[in-house]
């Protein structure tokens, strides 16, 4: 059972903070109606208003000689023509008890995204039903959107009571309906109200149509209802924490560490921590504006300077000494997708938490949610619109604490690394596990620490193969899907290398050898700094390619034999050697007049007459895991 | 001085504000203010300052002119680029205005196009501004209620409404491509009342047409338009009559409609605009062209 608010004495003439709230619910279930009509019935509608308002209802109402309300939210063309809301829009109204911003959600789920965009700043969900259809899937996607987002005070505001005679079983059984389905959303408190948006009924004054109902008017309850717990800033009110959000340097003596207060206060003369790197500082001064504070509280934004020379950088996360908030670099946490390509689990998307920006990718989807019953459902991927529980994997660790705890530093946004679109956003439920590099403690720095950065293992690709076999192609392709896939490659090609490092070598017997070692051991290096490298030369000889496999750990060396008849590779003569050779003007010429020794057991064997380059690169791929 | 908890309401529009500031200068983007020299524009400036005190806001001001502001607006740029020491850059579309293009002939519509929407399209083009600031409220106008903090814009400028990116909490994504632009609203949760409150406040500088004073105007269209200098043809109809009266607005002075009105102090201001039956925008003349209009010029690119 979910009790009702708490409220604020109505006695109390002084004003209470803003309260922003959402109007969420089904398409149709009157939520811009029931807007206009608190901000006409709150005379926040101005004259010139209302006559655009009057001119606009003969022209696309859809209420007769009526007023239409929507017509007053709905401001975008589009919006208007098809009669249907597609992104939140911000009103703003006060009484005299407090200013309200309010944010009007559209209801059809092909917009959830903007749905979830209003709710993520909001203390307060309005969620309407039409007393004749009850609750709605849209109804409940939009209720677990709400929780998710941490909303714990909810108004069930049962609309269009004039359609049902404002009886009162229709409201009692629909109130019960939803209690019985939100009971495992955690909400603070709930209160249902039997409402007609259209005619006024409930919305500012009492209804004489539902005499069966004591509860407050929507005004009233929103005129008076305390929200503490579930803003933005100031969550929780103790321990002081802010994210750097940049350093500013007028000049070589003054360095300001800029930022907003996500809770608790501070005061000049404080001592503090510089999280991940847990450094430890003291504030000298404090400034809101250009104006000195002596203390300065969650929610203000401001620059503080620090008696110590320490390195303070955007993205980290100044903090109360005690009581600190964790660093970690993978988590639990709970998501919502926004974008019409699917998550996909392994592909690296950047990640914003606070003013810290990294790489992330999703593990695991341990399951997606479903809207209507909550049930756990396995998923591979998620597609527009879905809620899941996933674990994340971070490129580097980071400052955070659970979004339950705290909105400002355990909600983030996954972003597109190629599009930059806003394809996701989540809220961080806990650490899977602590850093093992929490704090920095000294960490050997060794080729597995280097790769886990670049979230890979490092290999050597080592393609063999005639002159003209493909080799070139498909690294290139081959390399290209890596990228993509976020890995980092460096191609060494043989004609390239020749070009420079190996410039001094000719094509005798030793240059070769030594041609070939040179090449290795630069392989070497760069997969010892954690790099996918791909080789492509012909390397000729057994001899050499077992020299250079080497120089690797078992498994990191993988020989791909790109295998096509010589007669083939002489046919497309990309750069008009066999030709050359075949005339007698290039000597040595592999597959003419020097052996191709064919590599027994490469780790690859691509039969290039059966498959093209493209599938050639992904089996390749496949095989890196 | 407005109330304590009123107080506390302007804190926090400030401090929000000033992280929209900061985040967009983490960017890393090239940023630039527009300028507008109203009372929205003299806030957003003022809030620059107090983002980056003590250092000078990291960027130049943009103002786009149309030569037909008032008078005392330019007097009013030249004080105030002076004393916030940052650069200003004015832009005019010179070729607009070799054709003459003027409010009065070409009507407001195309008027504004011309010398205001493309002559912006051009000043950011030129200096391939990336981060564009802007004074825009969400209360000002319907398809502006609609729009981001950090409302994207594809190439060309273009604003795509049905399709902006989803804003979450304070956590802005500021990344673009190259041709690609963003225009952040740091007022964008700001009325006109909070405005106003906070001039009185912080006692910020303004054009002093919007405090009441007897001005020479003439009646078009139902507004007080005021004759600023002798550029303004006249119908013979049409005789200037002294009138006390001033501006909620601040645009083009052929385009601006001035109320009758008694306030000649910020207080006496804020006492009217929380008694006014009119919004803000009534004595704008490009809102009320056609129905939508406002989005319009904003999906090709007008502030
Ligand atoms: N009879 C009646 N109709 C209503 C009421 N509230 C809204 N409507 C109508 O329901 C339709 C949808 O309303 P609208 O506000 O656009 O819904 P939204 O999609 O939730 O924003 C419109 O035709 C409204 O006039 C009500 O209380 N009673």
């Amino acid at each position: 059972m979910v009790p009702s608010a708490t409220l604020h004495s109505s006695t109390s003439c002084a004003r209470l903070p803003a309260l922003r709230f959402i109007t969420c619910g089904s398409v149709d279930d009157g939520k811009s109606t029931l807007i206009g009509r608190l901000l006409y019935d709150a005379k926040c509608i101005f004259d010139d208003q209302m006559q655009a308002l009057a001119k606009d209802s003969t022209e696309y109402g859809t209420q007769g000689e009526n007023l239409d309300f929507a017509l007053m939210v709905d401001g975008l063309q589009a919006e208007r023509a098809q009669g249907i809301t597609i992104d939140v829009a911000y009103r703003f109204f006060q009484t005299d008890k407090r200013k309200f911003i309010v944010a009007d959600t559209p209801g059809h789920e092909q917009y959830t995204r903007n749905m979830a965009t209003g709710a993520s700043t909001a203390e307060l969900a309005v969620i309407l039903v039409d007393a004749r259809k009850g609750v709605l899937t849209q109804t409940q996607r939009h209720s677990r959107i709400v929780a998710m987002m941490g909303i714990r005070h909810i108004v069930l505001a049962i609309n269009k009571m004039d359609l049902v005679d404002f009886d009162e079983t229709v409201f009692q059984s629909i109130e019960a309906a939803y209690r019985e389905f939100a009971a495992g959303l955690n909400f603070a408190s709930l209160q249902a109200i039997p409402l007609s948006a259209i005619g006024g009924d409930n919305v500012f004054t009492a209804s004489l149509q539902t005499p069966w109902y004591c509860g407050p008017a929507m005004a009233d309850y929103l005129n008076a209802v305390d929200p503490s717990g579930t803003t933005l800033h100031g969550n929780p009110p103790t321990a002081m924490r802010m994210p750097v959000q940049c350093i500013l340097r007028p000049h070589q003596n003054f360095r300001g560490v800029a930022g907003r207060i996500a809770c608790g206060e501070l005061m000049a003369g404080d001592s503090v921590r510089i999280l991940p790197g847990n450094r430890s500082a003291t504030v000298k001064e404090i400034y809101i504006g250009e104006r000195h504070a002596a203390i300065a509280r969650a929610g203000d934004s401001i620059a503080l300077t620090l008696n110590d020379d320490v390195d303070v950088s955007r993205g980290d996360v100044i903090a109360a000494p005690t009581n600190m908030p964790e660093v970690a670099d993978q988590f639990a946490a709970r998501l919502i997708w926004m974008s019409d390509h699917p998550l996909m689990p392994g592909r690296p998307y950047l990640l914003k938490l606070h003013c810290k920006e990294v790489t992330a990718t999703v593990t695991e989807i341990k399951y997606r949610i479903a809207i209507d019953t909550g049930a756990e459902l396995a998923a591979d991927t998620l597609a527009i619109n879905e809620m899941a529980a996933v674990n994340l994997s971070l490129s580097q660790p980071v400052v955070f604490e659970p979004y339950a705890q705290n909105r400002i530093l355990g909600g983030f946004i996954l972003i597109d690394k190629l599009t930059f679109d806003t394809v996701g956003a989540g809220t961080i439920e806990f650490a899977l596990r602590r850093s093992a590099n929490i704090y920095w403690q000294e960490l050997e720095i060794n080729q597995s620490a280097r790769a886990l950065m670049k979230q890979q293992t490092a290999r050597c690709i080592w393609f063999t193969g005639l002159s003209g076999a493909g080799k070139s192609t498909i690294a290139n392709l081959l390399e290209k899907r890596l990228h993509a896939e976020g890995r980092h490659t460096y191609i060494l090609d043989g004609d390239n290398v020749r070009h420079g490092l190996n410039r001094d070598l000719g094509f005798t017997e030793a240059d070769r050898v030594e041609n070939i070692r040179r090449i290795a051991e630069v392989a070497k290096l760069m997969a010892d700094a954690g790099l996918i490298v791909i080789v492509s030369f012909i390397s000729p000889y057994r001899a050499e390619r077992r020299l250079a496999r080497s120089l690797f750990a078992e498994g990191e060396f993988l020989e791909v034999f790109v295998d096509a008849p010589l007669a083939e590779c002489e046919r497309r003569d990309a750069k008009g050697l066999y030709a050359k050779a075949r005339r007698g003007e290039l000597k040595n010429f592999t597959g003419i007049d020097s052996d191709y020794e064919v590599p027994e057991t490469p780790e690859i064997h691509l039969d290039t007459a059966r498959m093209n380059a493209e599938t050639c690169a992904a089996l390749i791929a496949q095989n890196l895991g | 001085m407005p109330s304590a908890d009123r107080q506390d309401e302007l804190k926090t529009l400030e401090a929000e504000s000033i992280e929209i500031f900061r985040e967009a200068i983490s960017s890393q983007r090239k940023p630039v203010l527009m300028y507008s020299i109203g009372k929205d524009s003299s806030v957003l400036l003022h809030l620059a300052k107090k983002a980056f005190f003590p250092a000078t806001p990291p960027f130049p001001l943009l103002h786009i002119d149309t030569t037909w502001k008032f008078r005392d607006m330019y007097a009013h740029r030249a004080r105030m680029a002076d004393s916030s020491g940052m650069d200003l850059i004015v832009h005019t579309n010179h070729a607009g205005l070799q054709a003459g293009v003027n409010p009065f002939t070409h009507g407001s519509s195309y008027y504004t196009d011309v010398m205001k929407t493309v002559a912006l399209t051009q000043a950011l083009d030129a200096a391939g501004f990336e981060i564009v600031f802007g004074g825009a409220r969400r209360d000002e106008e319907k398809s502006r209620a609609k729009e981001r903090v950090f409302s994207f814009r594809a190439g060309g400028h273009r604003w795509e409404p049905k399709a902006q990116r989803p804003e979450l909490w304070n956590l802005y994504n500021t990344h673009i491509r190259n041709g690609e632009s963003i225009r952040v609203f740091p007022l964008s949760n700001w009325t006109e009342l909070d405005i106003w409150q906070y001039i009185a406040q912080e006692n910020i500088p303004i054009v002093p047409l919007y405090f009441a004073e007897m001005r020479p105007v003439v009646k078009r269209n139902g507004a007080w338009i005021m004759v600023d200098d002798d550029r303004m043809p006249l119908l013979t109809s049409e005789e200037p009559e002294l009138r006390r009266v001033r501006f909620r607005t601040l645009g083009c002075y052929p385009l601006s409609g001035a109320i009758e009105s008694s306030a000649s102090t910020v207080e006496e201001i804020i006492a009217e605009t929380i008694r006014t039956r009119t919004s803000e925008r009534q004595g704008r003349m490009i809102d009320n062209d056609q129905p939508g209009s406002m989005e319009k010029k904003k999906r090709e690119g007008y502030f």
